[in-house]
């Protein structure tokens, strides 16, 4: 039996795009994001051609742009000198129902209820597809989320 | 932040200067309706009418050729200028690079044949058939040019039964219609 086509890396793009890069805008920051994301799309067309199975191209885009965000993370701690955001501003614009305040919270917590909080409420995952990115268990990224909100609460308040 | 087109258009032309847009897609509009036009690095490989359904020859390129598929207008450029003066009666033979890798050997030396029928003539099946060394394979070369990936710039529309019938035509027989009075100014 033939295998089913992967669809069109265009459609993949079309209708993926946006949440790698509101993803990647919550967990690098707005100044990095879009290299971040170039990067990450172009990784994913690369290896397209060898994608066995097309059921989950979310996850599959997701989990690249979670190894981008993570080399660029690896990245910013090698340079010298702490470089202020230029833009912070437009992280934002993306999100309009968070203000600034608490987006620098989420960038504050600890990287694991970072990842959990923005895949939650900027990616708008479910938990079993944010413990499948996470490579954890859906009770740990339930906890995770939840520790996270309540500690943004606690230092909003 | 938002994927605006300007972010698109960087992603287009690092996968393109990387290699990595195997089949460039685009569209343009024509007197015989919208069509569709992708290319290879090799050549045009594929150009459907909108009486196809877009997902599914998409589909077919993605699983016989590659799924790196985008849409990438610059390099369709050229068979679009062509297909421009074609349509409005100022060019004769298309001179754009073809890609034959969607079709088999029998159907690619049928189209091979009739390429070149020259503007404003027509063959029968018969004649191309004799003309492709099976004079009896005249159902064999109609199925061949149903098959046509490249309509309009391999001109399969100037095939017609003997006897002076229109014969068929993988995209809808007033399109057959049309190309040939253009050619019969």
């Amino acid at each position: 039996m033939k295998s089913r086509a992967l669809p069109p890396f265009q459609v993949v793009f079309d209708e993926h795009a946006q949440s790698v890069l509101t993803f990647l805008t919550g967990s690098v920051g707005s100044s990095e994001a879009e290299d971040c994301f170039q990067e990450t799309m172009l990784s994913a067309l690369r290896a397209y051609p060898r994608l066995g199975d097309a059921s989950n191209l979310r996850g599959w885009l997701f989990t690249i742009a979670r190894r981008k965000a993570i080399d660029a993370h690896r990245a910013r701690a090698r340079r010298p000198l702490p470089v202020a955001d230029p833009d912070p501003g437009s992280a934002l614009a993306a999100l309009p129902e968070m203000d600034e305040a608490l987006w620098d919270q989420v960038r504050g917590l600890p990287l694991k209820q970072r990842r959990a909080v923005v895949l939650r409420f900027a990616g708008d995952r479910s938990y079993s597809e944010i413990a499948a990115s996470m490579s954890t268990t859906q009770d740990s990224a339930r906890q995770s989320v939840h520790e996270g909100l309540k500690k943004l609460r606690r230092e909003l308040q | 932040m938002t994927v605006n087109q300007a972010m698109a258009d960087r992603f287009r032309e690092r996968a393109e200067a990387r290699g990595l847009v195997d089949v460039a897609v685009t569209t343009m509009d024509s007197p015989i309706g919208t069509l569709l036009l992708m290319a290879t690095s090799k050549g045009v490989v594929r150009i459907a009418f909108e009486s196809e359904n877009r997902d599914e020859v998409l589909g077919e390129v993605s699983m016989h050729l590659s799924p790196r598929i985008l849409e990438a207008p610059r390099r369709l450029d050229p068979l679009r200028r062509e297909l421009e003066r074609y349509f409005a009666g100022g060019l004769r033979d298309f001179d754009v690079p073809i890609d034959w890798s969607l079709t088999g050997d029998f159907a690619r030396k049928v189209l091979r044949r009739t390429a070149r029928i020259p503007y404003g003539a027509v063959a029968s099946y018969g004649q191309v058939a004799v003309g492709v060394g099976t004079p009896r394979g005249a159902r064999a070369v109609g199925n061949a040019l149903g098959s046509n990936p490249i309509p309009v710039v391999v001109p399969c529309h100037r095939v017609v039964r003997t006897g002076g019938a229109i014969g068929g035509y993988g995209g809808g027989l007033h399109r057959k219609q049309w190309l040939l009075a253009l050619e019969a100014g």
